[in-house]
């Protein structure tokens, strides 16, 4: 545990201190401040706008943030030789993928919880400056609680996206690992559509390998809410849970896949 | 007493091609026995199959066939990566993170803990001549200093047995000197050093035993003065103020002779050709001796005969 600790930890210090991460989060917040000067422009609908402009900015930042990180950690570090003077040191493979994994999941929280402070500071600034008469006919309050379902429903997909991005690492190059991820992550919004395909396509192997990638593809869309918290209608904490269960199993099966092609790959 | 390193019969393939993808043998059954406190040079050139059998030997490649231990446990063994340093071929770090925090971090690893840590790492930047650079990120270092580092690293935790790969390459005459006195430091201290080059001054200078690998066969192994036979082959002259006409006598006695620079010229005379009666005669003649040196076998020679019978082996010439 200590191990995966240790490898977490220098994950986190290298990952923060990377440019790119930080020009993500600036623009984040940029888009997410630019919500409010947008929502002027739209009568009656100025918190809706910021809402999901919001919640929107974070969750996609967060996603390049998640790809671009996790597709570096493992293949950038095979593709320079870093991970050759690494694995010489008394640590497993299978150390190696989870601290991995872990440092970004961590970098990633860290990130998004930037975003998140922001999107609530231009959200009190909103609050604060909107008459009561006005906001007595929002939907939801503007410092809504069930914002931070929201987003803790993102963190939960990214970190999913995050597992997948770190399997396609393990045998791919970064650019071919960025692609497929960002094809899965799109197939993954649309997953609903597989399991209905009779609806399509009646044709039996059709129907078949419609519910195949149903299983086998992630189920991305269950966890935006985004739709639901903007316009102030009650999420049920059993969705929310059965979400969050969904990607620890997800997620559980992408690392032990992710070490499994690690442990035998060769460092040619 | 185990052996440091053992290899039997190690042997690793390659597929090649896209469509049909062949295998293509970068080592072939390499057996090999490295003692413990001793500095063994594994040469050989570009492509031979030297940084193939470091990678085997630190599990970073799996083997088509043959076993490595190392100090007697298989190789691989979480227990035995305690005991061991190693210097990868043109050492690449972390961009963002300086060489204290990537000691740090390594020395981590190694189980160390506390003010332990930070003494443990001043010492080998020290020892590998870091200055004021260690608070640089590793980014910014050039790359003999990225080859300084990694030899930080491969010591951080005082090992047993050493694997350097190419550890000279990168660094300036300077910096090669300081790493030969850095490895021969390592070998009074009882460690086993096992490094690639295919500089051969090097291995020279530093080794007990070589081993020379051709196209990922071992083509030679032992003792240098078990290699390299002693006896003279000859004896070289460098001559100013050769007259015409001592030239043209001396032609015909000597194996060759080859104008240098500033009107000199280097004569190689054979072994049973007395030097003194050859100086007599250059004196009279009017020429001024600049040196002379007997010929004896370098392990340069042997390298060539040995790589270059391997080749022909191969190709049937």
């Amino acid at each position: 545990m200590r191990t995966i600790a240790l490898v977490a930890g220098a994950v986190f210090k290298e990952s923060v201190r990377d440019r790119v991460p930080y020009s993500m989060v600036a623009f984040a917040v940029l888009l997410i401040a630019a919500s409010y000067l947008i929502s002027q422009l739209t009568a009656g609908q100025d918190l809706k706008i910021i809402k999901d402009l919001g919640l929107a900015a974070i969750s996609w930042f967060g996603l390049a943030i998640a790809i671009f990180i996790g597709i570096g950690l493992v293949s950038k570090e095979v593709e320079r030789r870093s991970v050759y003077a690494l694995l010489s040191k008394p640590i497993t493979r299978g150390q190696f993928i989870l601290g991995k994994y872990a440092g970004l999941v961590f970098t990633l929280v860290v990130n998004l919880s930037a975003m998140t402070v922001a999107f609530a500071a231009v959200l009190a600034y909103v609050d604060a400056v909107t008459a009561a008469g006005v906001k007595a006919g929002w939907p939801a309050p503007a410092l809504d609680p069930r914002l931070l379902v929201a987003v803790v429903l993102t963190i939960a997909e990214l970190m999913i996206v995050t597992a997948i991005a770190l399997f396609f690492s393990t045998f791919s190059s970064p650019l071919l690992a960025a692609l497929l991820t960002f094809g899965l992550w799109v197939a993954g919004h649309f997953n609903q559509d597989f399991r209905n395909f009779e609806v399509v396509l009646d044709v039996a192997p059709a129907v078949w390998l419609g519910r195949a990638l149903y299983f086998l593809l992630p189920n991305l869309a269950s966890f935006n809410l985004r739709a639901e918290v903007v316009h102030g209608i009650d999420v049920p904490a059993r969705a929310v849970l059965l979400s969050l269960a969904y990607a620890a199993v997800y997620i559980s099966i992408l690392l032990v896949a992710s070490v499994a092609v690690f442990r035998r790959r060769d460092f040619k | 007493m185990a052996a440091a390193i053992e290899t039997h019969e190690l042997s690793k393939d390659f597929l090649t091609g896209f469509w049909r993808p062949r295998p293509y043998r970068a080592l072939d059954r390499l057996t090999l026995s490295v003692e413990q406190g001793e500095v063994f040079g594994f040469l050989g050139p570009n492509g031979a199959g030297k940084s193939t059998t470091l990678k085997l030997l630190m599990q970073l490649l799996y083997p088509t066939s043959g076993s490595a231990s190392i100090l007697g446990r298989p190789v691989g063994d979480p227990a035995v990566k305690h005991r061991i340093g190693f210097l990868p071929e043109n050492p690449y770090f972390y961009d963002h993170l300086t060489a204290e925090e990537l000691l740090t971090y390594f020395a981590r690893l190694f189980g160390l803990r506390g003010p332990e840590v930070t003494t443990r790492v001043a010492r080998v930047l020290d020892d590998v001549g870091l200055g004021a650079e260690r608070r640089l990120r590793l980014r910014q270092y050039s790359k003999g200093m990225a080859q300084r580092v990694g030899l930080a690293q491969a010591l951080l935790n005082e090992p047993e047995v050493v694997f350097l790969d190419e550890p000279m390459s990168g660094l300036d005459p300077l910096g090669r000197r300081h790493v030969r006195q850095l490895m021969l430091r390592l070998r009074d201290r009882g460690c086993t050093v096992f490094f690639s080059s295919h500089i051969l001054s090097d291995a020279e200078a530093l080794c007990s035993r070589v081993g020379i690998v051709a196209q990922g066969r071992l083509v030679a192994s032992g003792r240098l003065s078990e290699i390299l036979a002693f006896e003279l082959r000859g004896w070289e002259v460098v001559v100013a103020n050769l007259g015409d006409t001592l030239r043209e006598r001396l032609q015909s006695r000597a194996r060759s002779l080859t104008p240098l620079a500033h009107d000199r010229y280097m004569i190689e005379l054979p072994p049973d050709a007395p030097p003194e009666q050859f100086l007599q005669e250059l004196g009279a003649g009017g020429a001024q001796i600049v040196s002379l040196n007997p010929l004896r076998e370098t392990l340069e020679d042997y390298f060539v005969q040995s790589v270059s019978g391997a080749a022909s082996r191969e190709t049937g010439l």
